[in-house]
């Protein structure tokens, strides 16, 4: 719940910068840059620009708690609206790319660890450290250039799904569930192809962390004292490695996959911009970039939304995983 | 006479280190019959836990035995495939490591960690394994065990950890247990109850023990037969009676000299050699304090909470004259290492005064006091010599520090020649002083600190374990230097220890400490012969001694 | 002084790599400080009779949409690259490092807040920090030099606060205070010295990332603006013609941020083992 706070933080900082500091929206939205003072003037009263910056975060405060975040000047609709159409897609793209992570990555990990020196290992650390330096927004373009256009596997990069398919009734957003449920295999599989590579370009990303994390703490799990009593009754392999040493290795991993989720959701905004994927991200640059800024603000709000979540989620695991932590 | 149960010959064990290949065992050979407890001594880096972990085959990845066989029941332990060694481990052989808390899986109820061992030996079912921890638990005395069972090693005390620990290991009845240091890093009463647990249970289901110790005390309690091992190497093996009454061995001699008795006095630990040349000045006795003469320090009604919590120290008083030494002992959490540096003035009490040479200097600040023209006067020697260094000054810049912020020295001939003047003193060779902390030995660095804490020569030295970290041997010599250093300099000493061996030997005077209050104070001599309080009798009979007569026996010789 | 030399090259001996990262960011540096005098072509002037030219003897990176030389594109870039990356992390570790071992030597209350504030901070998806100030601020490079120190600052706030914390209670910390140190100058001249080697493995490590940073702020169009030679904007203009195969546009400005960080974080790894062999990872 410490990030509680934190949200509310975040609230009055995308506020203030976004009021307080230089580049008046009002002059962006009116006629053109010959716009007469009137004109200026009208919109900005409009916008509740007039007002003084307290009244206006209260104002804004009221909004929010509300749910209302404001009127987004690009697509003339409410943001709440904009944002809850978008997010299924941004969401269905994330987690995706986290489980293509952690399942590749904490076996790799794990891999690694037992057998510390091998050649398996010495390809994790290169993959690794390899992995990280290349950035999401590269690594996609890499993928679409190579299954799209020398091997021809990939559909056209634009999207969730391709013109020819027909969107499933909408029941979760997800539409690898929404195909699921309408039993429309071909469907599925056409957006499963759409989306397999900007998750895989995301989660080779982040697979790196993940590996080296697992890694590290299977290491000192594996040299710890009380594995070495695990060894010294004799208990099996298996039982040593597995009950003893992972369970207790897995414990900073969760952390790390806490830090990895909400880096991903920061890299959402790379990745749907190179696969034109119709998500909360690409909605938000797209304002950004035309200071519009309602979207933003609440695009902002929502990601600190979903932090929050996700740590309730990390502390929530770790708390029943690991005995010395009480849940407050 | 029967095969011995475990016979280990001519064993040599190295270790591949960044500095490449390291010996740490050298061709020892021993045996240890059915039943008995045989107790294996050395100092640090001797190999005698090395040697353990070999017979267990739980080595780490960087040793390998090279030479040499390990007979377990005519079997050699070091040609045995994983799977057959894995059999053995638990339910033949067992052992019970240093560090309790770690060594139990801190997110493992310790009822289902002793059922793991159980259940990986034994054919029954898993509630039939419940029932039989709940016993073992019973049977190491833990307190209210049902509720304990579901219990995790954080909830759990070190001695508790400790016993669940020798659950484990005696759960399948093996008939070979190897304990590494069992009691080192508990408290002295704890100690003596956990090692007569073991002792009691080894004995009364007949298994062999093999107890790894740094201390000769312990091992003399409980073994009848001791191994002495120096640098990988058995030096001598004898029963304990002869061992200090005839040791054969050189380093056996040095050891038995340092190991302090119940009677012994500070030059008793160190051999002619060591002793060096100040002594035979210093052993004049001290003249009495003028009558009326005022205390160097009075510390009255100290108090010191932190952060609103119970007090860890509560209505602490005492005064030291000047030239004395009093001796601050009490266990883990007693408050004694607050109140050094309560009066060392690193940090603040919350009531209290502490008047120093006439002066009230328990109200400035510890924040200030570095501005105080007391603060010359008052210096501290810290626990642990390998932490106590700033490891990017050399020997000659800790010793030149307080020369130079409190001494007005700017540098120069005069401070080095004051710092090596100091460091002569401590008994520190010159050509160490431009060496970094870690070039140097554990003793070396010791005496870097006392150097350090005598360069403006204070008038009152507060002494903060500053021998707990440091090989028996090494300890009787820096003991010895420093009872030297306050004969000479008439510093009065406030040496604060767990230790009350090395206490009685170095302080006139001593307090006892528990729970932040002050429970018996008095002449050293007094109060450790005839103990007034129950709570420092316990602690008095729980040292590990080797007894007076085998001492006298030795004196006669 | 020789001493330290022969220490180094001996673990250098033992791991070749640190040494050939160590090499790399020496290079990086040489070109990003030698980089326009040394470059075949000008890497603004548009020269588009010669546009999208894969690579050949004469333009080994190719060209662009507008006929300039991606190599030389990429060698210009790297000044700016690099002198956004290392300003960033110079200011936020100077003032990390300070509130840090400040924070980590207080102990008590603030050090708590300020630990929580860190934590929940590091938790929060940071390229939207990042994003949102930039937009914010105004869509200038000063402005990324900004956020990207802003969001690297809790790394290095809360890495001094650990390391200060753990010597905090060691005995030469106190005794420099029995010597007649005041609190500040134990900090200031004790410990942060003393956390300085490590703090220049993650200083190493954070160069890469906020170079990642960076340039992933520039692909979205935030900051440097086009024509000016950056990595992020090469990438982002390559963007529009990878689906017809173009792949040298996207792939050398890539690969230059690729072995740009892969040096820094090879840097970083080899100074952590010499600092300590069991962080090893």
């Amino acid at each position: 719940m410490s990030s509680l706070p934190a949200l509310f933080g975040v609230l009055v900082f995308t506020f203030l910068l976004m009021r307080v500091l230089p580049g008046d929206p009002a002059v962006f939205f009116a006629s053109g840059p010959n716009a007469g003072k009137e004109e200026v003037e009208l919109i900005r009263k409009q916008l509740g620009l007039n007002k003084s910056i307290p009244e206006q975060l209260t104002l804004y405060l009221y909004d929010v708690g509300r749910g209302n975040l404001g009127r987004s000047m690009m697509t003339g609709q409410l943001v709440t609206k904009d944002l809850r159409e978008r997010l299924p897609a941004s969401l269905e793209l994330t987690f995706t790319a986290l489980l293509i992570a952690l399942v590749s990555a904490v076996p790799l990990g794990v891999i690694a660890a037992l057998k510390p020196g091998s050649i398996i290992d010495h390809s994790v650390r290169l993959f690794c450290a390899l992995g990280v330096c290349v950035p999401t927004f590269v690594s996609g373009l890499l993928l679409i250039y190579v299954f799209y256009y020398l091997l021809g596997l990939a559909p056209d990069p634009t999207g969730r799904i391709d013109v020819f398919t027909s969107m499933p009734p909408s029941r979760t957003g997800f539409l690898m569930i929404d195909f699921l449920i309408a039993g429309d295999i071909d469907g599925w599989w056409a957006a499963f192809k759409q989306l397999i590579l900007p998750a895989l370009s995301m989660a080779l990303f982040v697979i790196a962390p993940l590996a080296r994390i697992t890694r590290a703490s299977m290491l000192v799990s594996l040299g710890s004292d009380f594995v070495r009593t695990a060894r010294s009754v004799g208990l099996s392999w298996r039982h040593v490695v597995v009950t003893y040493a992972l369970r207790n290795a897995i414990l900073p991993v969760i952390t790390i996959a806490g830090i990895v989720f909400s880096t991903m959701l920061g890299a959402n905004v790379l990745v749907e911009k190179v696969f034109s994927w119709p998500g909360v991200a690409s909605y938000a640059l797209d304002a950004l970039l035309s200071s519009d800024y309602a979207p933003v603000q609440g695009f902002v709000l929502l990601m600190a939304s979903l932090f929050v979540l996700v740590n309730l989620a990390v502390d929530v695991c770790y708390g029943i995983a690991d005995p010395r932590v009480t849940i407050e | 006479m029967t095969e011995p149960l475990l016979k280990i010959d001519n064993l040599h064990i190295s270790f591949s280190t960044r500095r490449g290949v390291v010996e740490a065992v050298r061709g020892v050979t021993l045996s240890v019959q059915e039943g008995e407890m045989l107790g294996l001594v050395g100092e640090s880096g001797s190999g005698k836990s090395v040697t353990g972990f070999a017979t267990t085959r739980l080595l780490d990845a960087a040793g390998r035995v090279t030479a040499g066989k390990i007979l377990f029941r005519g079997q050699d332990v070091t040609k045995l495939s994983g799977d057959d060694i894995r059999h053995l481990r638990g339910a033949a052989m067992s052992m019970i490591f240093q560090n309790p808390r770690s060594a139990l899986n801190p997110i493992r109820a310790i009822g289902t960690q002793i059922a793991d061992a159980i259940l990986t030996h034994k054919r029954i079912s898993k509630n039939e394994a419940y029932a039989e921890a709940l016993e073992l638990l019973r049977a190491v005395q833990i307190r209210d065990p049902e509720r304990r069972m579901a219990a995790y090693p954080h909830e759990l005390s070190g001695g508790m950890c400790q016993r669940v620990m020798i659950a484990i290991a005696i759960s399948c009845n093996p008939v070979l247990l190897i304990a590494d240091e069992p009691t080192t890093g508990l408290d002295v009463t704890t100690q003596k109850v956990v090692m007569d647990l073991l002792a009691a249970i080894a004995a009364a289901r007949g298994m062999a023990t093999i107890l790894i110790t740094h201390d000769l005390g312990l091992a003399t309690r409980y073994c009848r037969r001791i191994v002495v091992m120096e640098q990988g190497r058995l030096v001598e093996e004898a029963a304990p009676k002869r061992l200090f009454n005839a040791p054969q061995h050189a380093y056996t001699k040095r050891l038995v000299a340092a190991s302090p008795t119940a009677s012994s006095r500070i030059d008793d630990l160190v051999t002619e050699e060591e002793r060096g040349p100040y002594v035979e000045a210093c052993r004049k006795p001290k003249p009495p304090p003028a009558p009326g003469t005022p205390p160097l320090l009075v510390v009255h009604r100290l108090v010191k909470r932190f952060d609103q919590g119970a007090a860890a120290v509560a209505d602490f008083s005492m005064t030291i004259a000047a030239g004395e030494s009093v001796g601050l002992v009490g266990e883990s959490g007693s408050g004694k290492s607050t109140t050094s540096r309560m009066i060392c003035r690193l940090i603040d009490p919350s009531e209290g005064d502490i008047v120093f040479d006439g002066q009230a200097i328990g109200h400035v600040p510890a924040r200030d006091f570095h501005r105080s023209p007391f603060r010359k006067d008052i210096h501290m020697v810290f626990q642990d010599p390998n932490e106590s260094l700033n490891p990017r000054f050399t020997a000659f810049d800790c010793i030149a520090h307080p020369l130079m912020r409190l001494g007005n020295l700017r540098g120069g001939d005069a401070l080095r020649q004051r710092v090596e003047e100091c460091a002569q003193r401590v008994g520190l060779p010159a050509d160490l002083l431009p060496r970094f902390p870690h070039q140097l030995s554990g003793g070396q660095k010791a005496r870097v600190g006392i150097a350090r804490a005598i360069a403006c020569r204070p008038r009152l030295l507060v002494l903060d374990e500053p021998t707990a970290a440091l090989d028996v041997s090494v300890q009787a010599v820096v003991l010895q230097l420093l009872d030297r250093l306050r004969r000479e300099d008439d510093i009065a000493l406030l040496f604060v220890s767990h230790d009350l061996n090395v206490v009685r030997m170095l302080c006139e005077r001593t307090i006892v400490l528990r729970n932040g209050a002050i429970v018996e104070q008095g002449e050293s001599r007094a109060l450790f012969d005839n103990p007034k309080t129950d709570y420092t009798r316990e602690l008095v009979e729980a040292i590990p001694h080797i007894e007076i007569e085998t001492r006298l026996a030795t004196a006669a010789l | 002084m020789t001493a330290a030399l022969r220490h180094s090259m001996w673990i250098l001996r033992g791991n070749p790599l640190t040494g050939i990262a160590a090499t790399g960011v020496l290079l990086l540096v040489l070109v990003a400080i030698f980089g326009p005098w040394i470059v075949p072509y000008d890497p603004i002037a548009s020269n588009v009779p010669e546009a999208l030219l894969p690579p050949s003897a004469a333009h080994i990176a190719g060209t662009d949409q507008l006929g300039r030389d991606v190599f030389s594109r990429l060698i210009v870039a790297t000044r700016l690259d690099l002198a956004i990356a290392v300003s960033a992390v110079s200011m936020s570790f100077v003032l990390g490092a300070i509130i840090g071992s400040f924070c980590g030597y207080a102990g008590g209350r603030l050090d708590r807040t300020v630990g929580r504030f860190v934590d929940v901070m590091m938790a929060f998806p940071l390229f939207v920090l990042a994003m949102a100030m930039v937009a914010a601020l105004g869509n200038r490079v000063e402005n990324i030099v900004i956020a990207t120190a802003v969001i690297n600052l809790p790394f290095y706030i809360r890495f001094a606060r650990a390391e200060v914390n753990v010597r905090r209670n060691l005995g030469w910390v106190e005794a420099a205070r029995a010597c007649g140190e005041s609190h500040i100058s134990v900090v200031l001249r004790f410990l942060l010295p003393n956390i300085l080697p490590a703090m220049a493995v993650q200083i190493s490590l954070n160069l890469g990332w906020a170079i990642l940073n960076a340039a992933g702020l520039s692909f979205i169009g935030l900051g440097v603006k086009p024509p000016t030679p950056e990595w992020g904007i090469m990438v982002a203009e390559g963007a529009r013609f990878i689906s017809t195969g173009k792949w040298w546009l996207v792939a050398f400005p890539g690969l230059a941020l690729m072995l740009a960080v892969l040096c820094f974080n090879l840097l970083g790894d080899g100074m952590r083992d010499i600092l300590d062999p069991r962080m090893r990872t």
